[in-house]
């Protein structure tokens, strides 16, 4: 400790190059936060998808309906505590761009599956008496700036026509990663109003009392509905996630690739400005070596020097990025999970520690081996 | 008077250590620029392509993609009587009434499911479509349950080898063809007879997605989208094909460009800043021979003017540099998911000269804000203690 006034005079003596290295790696790390958010996005509901929840879709593709006489049949099979369905609506708010996904909902179970929406019971309430209600997560109703009571006009594709929706209740996720743009509606509404599909429904969330037994479960559901009219294809809620990340195609892989080339880029940026550094400062080294400062000691201060540059940039880098991501998503709606979590943070910060060691290897091994000699030779 | 650029570039080769670190920053970020816009192009082109400019499609009105629409067989009839539709050498009109659905089939990659879009469609389609061919087996015959799969759906999806079988709704289905559209979304697709495909997914009978039509004359689209919205019976929405498929690209190409810039913009900064430190210790490492070079007479403008040409050097071999690092990834084939039509689809990467002039301009623009500053503290360096300097 006693040594960090000296390494802050150091760091300060070349301000403009301090402040370059300590904003390159801020930035890379801006970056580094922000291609994680993305890439945790993009696999939307994988991390949140509840273990002990089934997804039952028709077998062909899941824009094939299932009828709703299924929900008491998969209420009786073995494990099933509840059974509970929506249905995509697909509507379009004032224009295309303002998507959001609305889904028409069971409204005596969906409650009871998807437990992680916390809403108020009051609102619950006054949602569950109105038959034209809808509640609307915390995102959505921020983005287009509705209160509770305000009539919404959705325009139908599907189900076509001009649709009306009272906003009666507000979720909020439990967790921060969780789904807050959801709009749900009542299915009655729906099937009351709609010319086709009359007692349809495109997909059943089944709660199951053990996770362990999901596998038997869903082979139990699909073994129930062979042969039937509706064949149903029934996975865990995960695999179900998962499945739909992997169509948007091989994020991972660009994700990392990015990640890859920006770290490179990075420790060449440090480690030039720490070799610079290094060399400038031969004569003042050698100084320190006369006065009696071991080689273990000098190699200490150039690595700390580096270590804090990364550190500092990091922490800055890291900070912005959290901050952008409380912004919002950026691109109105594509990107509902638009969150950077803490152990990602974390990772960043590991990652900026890795670069300012690595960077300052060696300049400061460079430094450790000087001999006095030579380095005096150049004052 | 100018200093000559040969000052520059034996000064770059005195001092390559630290070049290279901008080079290989700028290259980096160029290389990322590029490629999210090659992606981006890439996707737009296969969806665009699709589009004929002498084909139309009408959809119910009111219907943004064929997934949402539905047109009834007497209002297939009244655009097939429409005088602006072209006919074949027997007189019926070409056109396409076409039932769209999706079938969750394997990917080739991971196993697990992908939304793959299955057409039904009339045989006329090939006089309708005229850029789609067939290159193995042949095309499936009207009744029966036959395949015709795209190129890319063969290698995308599990079990679409010629002359596999297929399970689709309780039915074998058995592909008895390939068909090549040219990078377009079709190659991704599954074709088989309309009627059939329709009763397959319990559809009602005459009720299609969509109709293609050919048009007799593409200057003919305003005079048929006149008469057919002109008549009551028509609740329609006529489209160019053209028109249709741009507008379905849009969101993915949005999600793309948005996140592309972001990323680049972000990358960019990064890399001046790694450009701005190599620059400012160049010219502190230059200290001595900046203020020969103003002792010698050359003026203020003329050194800024040198180590500004100096970055915007470097910075365009780091261009050159990522262009090629991203010309590989030109005809590379990913899959994405089109939200618009929710299914997946697979497309090219497309890496074009106009793309890399964009990127090499990208490159100098950072080159030139990298070195302005520095070439400004270079050039108001006081001469006579700079040269006392060791």
């Amino acid at each position: 400790m006693k040594f960090l006034p000296f390494i802050l005079r150091n760091l300060k003596r070349k301000k403009t190059r301090t402040i370059l290295t300590v904003g390159s790696i801020a930035v890379a790390l801006f970056l580094f936060g922000l291609l994680v958010t993305i890439e945790t996005s993009l696999n939307a509901g994988v991390d949140v998808a509840g273990a002990d929840r089934l997804v039952v879709r028709n077998r062909i593709s899941l824009i094939q309906p299932l009828p709703i006489s299924y929900q008491q049949r998969l209420r009786q099979l073995d494990h099933v505590s509840e059974a509970t369905f929506a249905n995509w609506f697909g509507g379009i708010y004032q224009d295309e761009r303002n998507f959001f996904p609305q889904f028409s909902i069971d409204t005596d179970t969906y409650r009871d599956v998807f437990t992680e929406f916390v809403i108020p019971d009051d609102q619950w309430q006054s949602f569950l008496a109105d038959r034209e209600g809808a509640v609307v997560g915390k995102a959505t109703a921020e983005r287009f700036n509705w209160s509770l009571g305000d009539r919404i006009p959705i325009k139908g594709t599907i189900f076509q026509g001009a649709w009306e929706f009272n906003i009666r209740a507000i979720y909020e996720g439990e967790t921060a990663e969780a789904d807050e743009t959801q709009f749900w509606f009542h299915y009655d509404y729906l099937d009351e109003s709609r010319q086709w599909g009359k007692g349809l429904i495109g997909w059943y969330t089944v709660k199951i009392d053990d996770p362990d037994t999901a596998v038997e479960v869903a082979d139990a559901i699909d073994e129930r509905f062979r042969n039937s009219a509706w064949e149903t294809s029934t996975e865990t809620e995960k695999a179900f996630a998962a499945g739909f990340a992997k169509q948007i195609g091989n994020i991972r892989l660009i994700v990392l690739s990015i990640g890859a080339v920006v770290l490179f880029t990075l420790l060449l940026v440090t480690g030039s400005a720490m070799a610079t550094a290094v060399r400038e400062r031969i004569p003042e080294l050698g100084v320190l070596k006369t006065l009696g400062f071991g080689d273990g000691t000098v190699l200490g201060l150039v690595l700390a020097e580096s270590v804090l540059i990364a550190l500092v940039g990091g922490g800055l880098g890291i900070g912005m990025a959290k901050l952008f991501t409380l912004s919002g998503d950026p691109t109105n709606g594509m990107l509902p999970y638009f969150y950077l979590g803490p152990d990602s943070m974390a990772l960043g910060l590991v990652l900026a520690l890795f670069v300012g060691l690595v960077a300052g290897l060696i300049p400061a091994v460079t430094a450790m081996r000087l001999r006095i000699v030579d380095a005096l030779r150049r004052v | 008077m100018a200093i000559p650029i040969s000052y520059n570039i034996r000064s770059v080769g005195a001092r390559w250590a630290n070049a290279v670190v901008s080079v290989l920053g700028i290259a980096g970020t160029v290389g990322v620029f590029l490629a999210m816009l090659a992606m981006a192009r890439g996707f737009q082109a296969t969806l665009i392509s699709s589009g004929s400019p002498d084909n139309i499609i009408v959809l119910r009105a009111g219907a943004d993609s064929e997934m949402t629409s539905a047109v009834s067989l007497d209002q297939v009839r009244i655009i097939g009587d429409a005088p602006e539709v072209a006919r074949s050498a027997d007189g019926a009109p070409l056109l396409s009434p076409e039932v769209v659905v999706i079938g969750a089939f394997p990917l080739m990659t991971t196993g697990t499911d992908a939304n793959v879009q299955i057409r039904g469609l009339s045989d006329r389609v090939l006089e309708v479509r005229q850029t789609v061919h067939v290159t193995e087996g042949r095309f499936f015959q009207p009744g029966l349950a036959e395949l015709v799969v795209g190129k890319n759906a063969v290698t995308t999806y599990r079990g679409f080898g010629l002359g596999e079988s297929v399970e689709i709704g309780g039915q074998d289905w058995r592909v008895v063809g390939i068909f090549d559209s040219g990078g377009t979304a079709f190659d991704s697709e599954l074709w088989c007879d309309s009627n059939l495909l329709s009763q397959t997914f319990g559809r009602s009978e005459n009720v299609y997605q969509s109709v293609t039509a050919r048009l007799e004359s593409r200057n003919d689209f305003t005079a048929l989208k006149d008469t057919l919205t002109a008549d009551p019976r028509m609740t329609v929405d006529i489209t160019g094909e053209r028109a249709y498929y741009a507008k379905q690209s849009q969101a993915v190409s949005m999600l793309i460009r948005v996140l592309g810039f972001l990323v680049a913009s972000v990358m960019a900064i990064g890399a001046v800043f790694g450009a701005l430190n190599t620059m400012y210790s160049a010219v502190a490492a230059r200290s001595r021979e900046i203020a020969t070079l103003r002792a010698l007479g050359f003026g203020g403008t003329s050194v800024v003017l040198s180590f500004v040409a100096e970055s915007v050097l470097i910075a365009l071999v780091g261009g050159v540099l990522g262009c090629i690092a991203v010309l590989p990834l030109n005809g590379f084939t990913a899959g994405t998911m089109n939200w618009q039509t929710f299914s997946h689809l697979a497309f090219a990467f497309k890496v074009t000269p106009s793309l890399m002039l964009w990127g090499l301009g990208f490159a100098a623009l950072m080159g030139f804000i990298g070195g302005f500053l520095p070439a400004l503290r270079a050039a108001r360096m006081p001469v006579a203690t700079a040269l006392r300097e060791l």
